[in-house]
Formats: structure tokens, sequence, C-alpha cells
């Protein structure tokens, strides 16, 4: 078979090329892959493969302190992710529609919470937390609210970026047209703003909810002595072994994070669909 | 057209509109009278699309007054206007289809469903895009999107429908296929259209009346063939289609007849009179196509034309074919160019003359006119 030269640009077909992201590719996901293997593996260790067996899922399950930690985490999420995505979604249009004195600082700043080191965030919000007295030792799920308020701050100015790249490629003479055909202000942002949007707001949701779902280190300051959040409660089972356990529940959160991206991207893929025209 | 009296529909009075340190629209005055085609023509930045934005309400006059059916639009906003517009770009919403698009302004008058439907339905007949109304935008082409744009409009029955630069984003051909839909819808539907333009044949082949703006200024406000053949001033007339311009003096000025003396052209017979400051600077405009060419020798002169007056010579530095006609630009013996248009009226008449032929140009005494400013 007469193979066709590699012309200059085509270096999916070189061979060092395809090496090297086979290279990265296997570097990034054996890791992952061998946890989820062994979250099968019929044995209290993680080293020797003993046999296939469903019974560290079904005690994953049966764990209530491991289950209440997921179902705080779940609902730190949620709460989480409908604060984070109003915040947002208003600072990306603030920031898109107005002139104001104070803008460029205002950008400089909303973007803060996403390059200062999270150990400083989590430390400040423990400062803080304690210096204006927030109450302790509320029912579920106020308990859970220094956690949802820290995870906000960190998580609104991903879904403020989304939203507003997504912003960039709107048309104002949509809005004006509405408006011309007798819209008001909150009509035309209902009927053409909002679904023009609405793309980046969901994929500004789940990135909220992934953000917030796996923090580990701003949880750890924020949250009271009794609340145990599942990356947490994870890293305690961990300091006494790695049991199978901790390989099916985090297997479960994986398969959770691939569906929500899954999703994202899709999304995502038909806003830029959806905005190539004018 | 058998509407005896026109009222004025729009009235614009004294209107003034800053941007910071530059003025878009200077104290402009005009009416548009009900049911005419108006079009405001001008060169890019000369305040036409700020003008219109006014009459929308997406912009409000500094100063001055607009009244739309004889109210007051100052403080009436864009969504309570009885106006419409259709934007340059069409601005459809993405999300909606055509017949969601068409009926949005309909559905926010809380109009009762049937009649949505029905009214939907007309509107898309009248732009001929009926049985597309289940369509998306992105499987439309450009000029479905803009018979789109038009629709979601008429389907208001508005007193007066805004048309921001409509046929820029077509292509040459469907271009001129809806300037004449465009006119023909307006004479169907009878409602006033206002549209902005910076294309001049757009303007001169649609409107019943144009107003050229320049400078944020009004410069001429008449029909297109009087805005062609009577410009006002050198801007008008060489923004409207092709002039040779020369500077001069009125030597004679009778009530029938006048002679302007230029020194680049020669002495200049107009066969009528003209009001204008004896010995004062005027220029004298002369349209390509009215400039006769002949080859040296065989012009006779024309019986109306005094000896001497009317002709000059020069020699053909270029020419262009265009198929229907050829344009020729010559050199005068003193150096200026004169541009001429000629008729292919015969399939042979382009070989008639040649880069390098000297020729004498003729016109006749109605072909001049004589500009003040």
């Amino acid at each position: 078979m007469a193979r066709r030269a590699i012309a200059p640009l085509e270096y999916t077909r070189r061979l060092w090329m395809r090496l090297w992201v086979a290279a990265v590719l296997a570097f990034l996901y054996i890791p992952l892959i061998a946890l989820i293997i062994f979250s099968f593996n019929d044995s209290k260790r993680n080293i020797e493969w003993k046999g296939f067996t469903l019974k560290y899922y079904e005690k994953a399950f049966e764990n209530s302190s491991l289950m209440e930690a997921l179902f705080n985490s779940l609902t730190i999420a949620f709460f989480a992710t409908v604060l984070s995505v109003i915040l947002g979604a208003l600072t990306a249009i603030l920031l898109w529609r107005f002139r104001f004195t104070g803008k460029a600082g205002l950008e400089g700043t909303m973007t803060m919470p996403i390059v200062v080191p999270e150990i400083c965030m989590g430390v400040a919000m423990l400062i803080f937390f304690n210096g204006i007295g927030w109450p302790q030792n509320l029912p579920w799920p106020f308990s859970l609210s220094q956690i949802i308020i820290a995870h906000s701050t960190f998580c609104f100015p991903f879904v403020a970026m989304v939203v507003r790249a997504r912003l960039a490629s709107f048309n104002r003479q949509q809005e004006e047209a509405a408006k011309d055909l007798g819209a008001t202000e909150i009509q035309a942002f209902r009927d053409v703003l909002l679904p023009h949007i609405k793309p980046g707001l969901i994929a500004g949701a789940l990135l909220a909810f992934t953000l917030s779902l796996d923090d580990f280190v701003i949880t750890f300051f924020t949250s009271g002595p009794e609340t145990v959040t599942f990356p947490i409660k994870v890293y305690a089972m961990v300091r006494f072994s790695v049991t199978p356990e901790v390989n099916a529940v985090s297997t479960l959160l994986i398969i959770l994070t691939i569906i929500l991206t899954a999703i994202a991207m899709k999304l995502q893929n038909a806003a830029a669909l959806g905005a190539s025209p004018k | 057209m058998n509407q005896p009296e026109r009222q004025p529909i729009i009235q614009i009075q004294n209107v003034t509109k800053r941007f910071g340190p530059l003025t878009a629209v200077d104290k402009v005055s005009l009416d548009i009278l009900s049911g005419e085609f108006f079009v405001l023509l001008g060169p890019s930045g000369c305040g036409k699309t700020t003008l219109l934005r006014m009459l929308a309400g997406f912009e409000l006059p500094d100063e001055g007054r607009i009244l739309i059916d004889g109210v007051d639009m100052a403080k009436v906003p864009p969504n309570k206007r009885p106006v419409n517009m259709v934007f340059q770009s069409y601005a459809i919403f993405p999300h909606m289809t055509v017949a969601d698009n068409v009926a949005y302004g309909l559905t926010l008058q809380k109009v009762n469903k049937g009649e949505i439907a029905d009214r939907v339905n007309e509107a898309l007949n009248l732009v001929s895009l009926g049985g597309l109304d289940g369509r998306m935008p992105d499987q439309l082409s450009g000029g479905q999107r803009q018979r789109v744009a038009l629709a979601r409009s008429l389907v208001m029955r508005p007193k007066v429908l805004l048309l921001d630069e409509p046929l820029s984003a077509l292509d040459a051909k469907l271009r001129l296929q809806m300037q004449m839909e465009l006119s023909d819808l307006q004479d169907e539907v009878g409602i006033t259209f206002v549209t902005v333009t910076h294309d001049q044949d757009e303007a001169l082949s649609m409107a019943c009346r144009i107003g050229v703006m320049n400078k944020g200024e009004v410069a001429q406000l008449a029909t297109p063939s009087d805005l062609y053949e009577f410009p006002a001033s050198r801007f008008v007339a060489d923004f409207i289609g092709t002039v040779n311009l020369f500077e001069g003096q009125l030597i004679v000025d009778e009530p029938d007849r006048a002679v302007a003396n230029c020194p680049e052209l020669g002495r200049i017979y107009i066969n009528h009179g003209v009001t204008g400051p004896h010995d004062a600077l005027i220029w004298v405009a002369i349209r390509p196509e009215k400039v006769g060419m002949a080859k040296p020798g065989t012009y006779r002169g024309r019986p109306d034309v005094p000896e001497g007056h009317n002709i000059s010579e020069g020699r053909i530095k270029s020419m262009s074919y265009l198929g229907d006609i050829t344009l020729y630009a010559v050199i005068l013996d003193n150096g200026r160019m004169m541009h001429v248009s000629r008729p292919n009226i015969s399939r042979t008449d382009q070989e008639d003359f040649t880069w390098d032929d000297r020729v004498t140009l003729h016109w006749h005494g109605s072909s001049p006119v004589v500009l003040l400013a």
C-alpha cells in the first residue's frame, strides 16, 4: 500500500508526536484507571489483584458517616452553585453592560479568589468568620452556611468569566429589536439576553458544582468541628489505610464529575454553534 | 399614487445630537410625509443613522423635538413608539423559530393566539416566506433573514417602518431584487418607510424623496431626479453619481439664458436663466452622460448653442468598457480631466474611440448646472 508522504504540518502523523501524546495521556490517566480497577478488588489492600467484587461499594453505601459526608458535600455544592450562578451572572452583566468608575478595580478584585492560594483564602475565611462571631452549632443545613459562603466566593468568579465570554458574542441590536417590538427592559432581558447566556450559565454552574464538590483546603478551615464533607472524610479514612472502600467512593465521584463535565461540554458546543451567525 | 393631501407623519424640528465633542446631528429640521418612501442618504459618519435611532427612541435629541403623528416623542421610550425598525444586522432572535420571531411583538401585546397565527402567516406571505415558519434562523440565507426582520416589524402594523442600511449585507444581484421588492412592498402596505443608506443607487431607485446628509446637516431634500439633475451644492452633485466640476464666473445673466466663463473649460452657455450674483465665483457641473464626444473636425455645432461655446478639445487618457456604457477619461488641452460616458447602443459603438484619440467634447445648453456653493 502506497503511503502518502507526511506533509509539513501533519504533526499528528509523526511518530515522535504520537508517542509524546500517548505518554501524556498515560501519565494523566493510568493512576485514575488503577484507582477504578482496584475499587473492584477483593482484597483489603490495594497492592495485588485477588478477584472481582462489588462488596466495597456495598460497604461504602453502608458507611453512614461517609454517606453523611457525601450528602453534606452535595448540599453545599448545590447551594454554592445557586449563589455563584446568580452572583457570577450579575457581575458579568455589570462588567459587560455598564461603564463606571472603579470598573477596572472590580474586574481585578473579582479574579482574586481564582489566583489567591487556597490556603490563604482558607485562613482568611477562618479568621473572618471567627472575627464577626458567626454563630456555631446551628441546626443542619445552616451549619453548612460558612462553607457555602466560602465556596461561593471562589466559585462565582469562574461563573462570571464563562458568562462574560458568552456575553461578548451578544449582538446588542437583538436587545434593541426586542424593545422596538414593545418589550420592557425586563422582558428584553428574559426573552433575548437570558436565552443567549443560558449555555454559559449552565456551564458555569457545572464548573462551580464540581469545584465546590472536591474542595478540601478552604472547607477544612471553614467547617466547624461537627461538619464533615466528602473530601475531608476521605482524607480521614486515608490516614488509616487506603482501603478499596475509598477507591469505590472515589470512582463514584469520578463518574459523577465525568457526567457533569460531558453535559457542560455538550452545552458549550451547542452554544458555540448557536453563536456563529450574527 | 392617489393620496391627494399628504400629512407629515414625522416632524423633525431643529434636532441636535452630540456625542461628547462630536455633533452627530446639527439642527436638522425635516418633515416626512405619510405614506412616502423616504431615504436618508449620506457618507458614513454623516449622522443619518443617529437620526434614525432618534426616531426609534434609542437616542434622545439634545435639542429640538421629534413628533410622530403629531405626538412629541421626548418622553416616549422605544417600546411605546408607533414605529418599528429593521436593523442592519437584522437582529433576528437566534433561539426562536421564524414564526416565533415574527410573533414576538404580538405576544408581548397579549394578542390572542388565533389572531397572532393569522397575522404571522399574513406577514410571512407578504415577504414571500410562506412555509418557512418552523425554520430556525441559522437555517436561513441572508436574504431570508432580512425578510424575517421585515415581517417581524410589519406584523406590528407600525405607522412608520425604519430601515437601517437594509440591503448592505446582501450580494449585488439580491440587492437589486430586494430594492424592487421593498418598493413594491411599501406600495402594498402603504406604511411610511424611512431608510438609511450610503448607497446612492439604492436611494435613487427606491425613494419618493431623499434627504442627503453631510456632517450632521441636511444638504438637500428632493426627489431622486431633482437630486441628480438639479443638485443644490457641489457636495450633492459630487456625492450622487459622477460629475465634472469647473470653477468660473457668470458673465451673462439674462432671464432666459446665462453664460459662465470657466478658465479651464471655456465659455459655457446655459439656455435658461440662473439665480446667481454677477461676477461672483460659481461652479459649473456637467454629468458625464450629458457630454457628447466627436472625432476632431466632425462637430458642426449645435443650433441652440452660440458659436464657440460648450466645446472643448482633449485626448482620451483611459476608457473602461462596462457593457451597457463605456466610460472615458479625457484630458483637456489645459490638463484638466473630464469624465464622459457613452451608451453602447449598437454592438460596435465601443470601437469608435480608443486610447490617445483626440476628441471634441460638446454639450447642450441645458446640460450644465450652475452651483453657488
